[in-house]
């Protein structure tokens, strides 16, 4: 079926270009375990996220990168049994001994199924994150609302309805409002996990265009199943597989001269 | 095509189509049956004087149930304020943080009270409340009907919360919203209208229970006075007039009867309607 589709080539735009190795680091990640009670899923994982700039993880399903980016925003210690270890550094701060709560503004994440509010309209889900921690301002809220929507392409969409319920819209646009959720906490990194998977193409198009945009002003970390995905919106891959981390590095060159066999293997379609 | 064996299999499909069209129709039917006949007995004694008179002396004709509808709307009022917040505060603890053995107890304990015959909670309220007291009393009755509230808004409470997508909880938690305003200001407005429902069917449940009243209120044929003197409320005053000898007092039973299912079908169809999915809520 996917080869029905007309496959977009990947993007390698001058602009797009990877900034030099010494870019500075918006995450690393040292030695990460991380398991369900007992079953270990990562096993020392080392990574570091670099400053604005968009990384992807891609590897066959149960590989642990899901499990990996919930560790960056500790999401992953509400399941019950859940284990994380070794050392999450943002900014210089280890990640595992902030609040969680604290550690979430700086740390945004949109999830694979779009998850607007039920209760809430479209400017009161945007709104949520500011207004459940106690930000009374209704200029600053609206400011900020019209801000992070036209942030996640959607403004031009709902400007006329903004008091609408936030799940009459359609499937991409509701990923697009979580998005604009996510960004209106002004987060320094926001991660995605599979954030298309439940859209169509042409709503996929648009998240990854907006992608493009706002990684001039934060660090974006997607999860994808979808290589190509990978391949345009990305700077850097992460290539994982049973919970270890084979490869790390520039995508164009991941995608053209991988170093490792298993990614390879993976890329070219032999398993996975 | 074995045509007799399909012929064979369509008879059998068409017969235990019609029981089960039959079984259906006997669980509704019955409670028309009742609606009917109460409505067919007791329309007749049913008037305005009727609902705001109150009871006449003996041997006298006529009187009304004015303090018994008021005596019920104040002691089911009472006992909602009651058991609304225990329920629902008990069902947040049991749906958002109730792990382990604590947890199993409680949700055990309340199964069990579902089951609890309602006249030994009646018995329960007259050795808690009307004992120490020595009087019967509108709280009394309150405190017995409240008892039985609970476990049932606490279950229900907890079922509507579950019924919340994680990923809703997810979300809130991800912004780097404090646990408790997440429970607070997202996961229980999105269960709030079947909370509120389950509330409001509670209430309509323990309106019409007798047996607890019966140690507990204990009746008035009088306007009652305060919160801690006998009163009338309607099940209590049905059951009093059925078991009378006065075929006056019979009529009256029925036409107090069709006020209080009256009452009950009311709240009912409100909480249902109002549960009924519009836009978001429900999926």
């Amino acid at each position: 079926m996917d080869m029905m589709r007309p496959m977009p080539l990947p993007r390698m735009k001058e602009e797009s270009e990877p900034q030099d190795a010494g870019a500075p680091i918006a995450m690393s990640v040292r030695d990460l375990r991380a398991g369900y009670g007992g079953a270990p899923v990562l096993n020392g994982v080392n990574l570091e996220i670099r400053e604005k700039t968009v990384t992807a993880i891609i590897g066959p399903s149960g590989c642990g990168k899901s499990t990996l980016i919930r560790c960056l925003n500790r999401m992953h210690e509400s399941i019950p049994g859940a284990t994380c270890d070794g050392e999450i550094l943002l900014g210089g701060r280890s990640a595992l001994e902030l609040d969680p709560v604290l550690l979430r503004r700086e740390v945004g994440m949109v999830f694979q199924r779009p998850n607007p509010f039920p209760t809430m309209s479209i400017s009161q889900n945007v709104a949520a994150g500011l207004v459940l921690n106690g930000v009374r301002d209704r200029a600053l809220i609206a400011e900020t609302v019209e801000k992070s929507l036209r942030r996640a392409a959607l403004w031009d969409e709902v400007k006329d309805k903004l008091d609408a319920p936030g799940v009459g819209l359609s499937g991409g646009q509701q990923q697009r409002l979580c998005i604009a959720r996510a960004l209106a906490v002004e987060p320094r990194v926001l991660l995605l996990d599979e954030p298309c998977s439940a859209l169509d193409p042409i709503a996929t198009g648009r998240i990854e265009e907006l992608l493009l945009q706002i990684k001039d002003q934060l660090t974006v970390v997607i999860v994808t199943h979808n290589m190509q995905q990978a391949a345009r919106v990305s700077e850097y891959t992460v290539f994982m597989l049973m919970g270890e981390m084979v490869e790390y590095g520039l995508t164009r060159k991941m995608f053209t001269q991988p170093a490792d066999k298993r990614t390879e293997d993976y890329i070219t379609g032999r398993f996975g | 095509m074995n045509d007799a064996l399909y012929t064979r299999r369509r008879m059998v499909n068409n017969a235990m189509f019609a029981l089960t069209a039959v079984c259906a129709a006997v669980a509704s039917g019955t409670l028309l049956a009742i609606l009917g006949y109460i409505a067919w007995q007791g329309a007749s004694s049913l008037s305005w004087d009727f609902l705001t008179n109150l009871p006449k002396p003996l041997g006298e004709e006529g009187g009304g149930i004015a303090n018994s509808i008021v005596g019920s709307a104040k002691v089911v009022g009472l006992a909602g304020l009651m058991a609304a917040p225990v329920g629902v505060l008990g069902g947040v603890y049991l749906a958002e943080y109730g792990r382990g053995r604590y947890a199993f107890a409680v949700r055990y304990a309340a199964d069990v009270m579902n089951g609890v015959p309602s006249i030994v909670v009646g018995l329960f309220g007259y050795a808690l409340i009307v004992q120490p007291m020595k009087r019967f009393s509108a709280l009394s009755g309150s405190v017995a009907l409240a008892i039985i509230m609970v476990p049932i808004v606490l279950r229900n409470t907890e079922e509507f919360l579950r019924l919340v997508p994680g990923t809703i909880r997810e979300a809130a938690l991800a912004l780097g919203v404090p646990r408790w305003k997440v429970t607070l200001f997202v996961i229980l407005p999105t269960a709030g209208r079947g909370i509120l429902t389950g509330a409001l069917l509670a209430l309509a449940r323990v309106a019409g229970e007798t047996a607890p009243l019966i140690f507990t209120a204990f009746g008035n044929r009088f306007w009652d006075n305060g919160w801690l003197n006998p009163i009338a409320t309607l099940p209590h005053t049905i059951f009093t007039y059925a078991i009378s000898p006065y075929q006056d007092w019979h009529n009256q039973a029925w036409a107090a009867a069709l006020i209080l299912m009256i009452f009950v079908l009311l709240v009912n169809v409100t909480a249902r309607v109002w549960l009924r999915p519009s836009s978001g809520t429900s999926h």
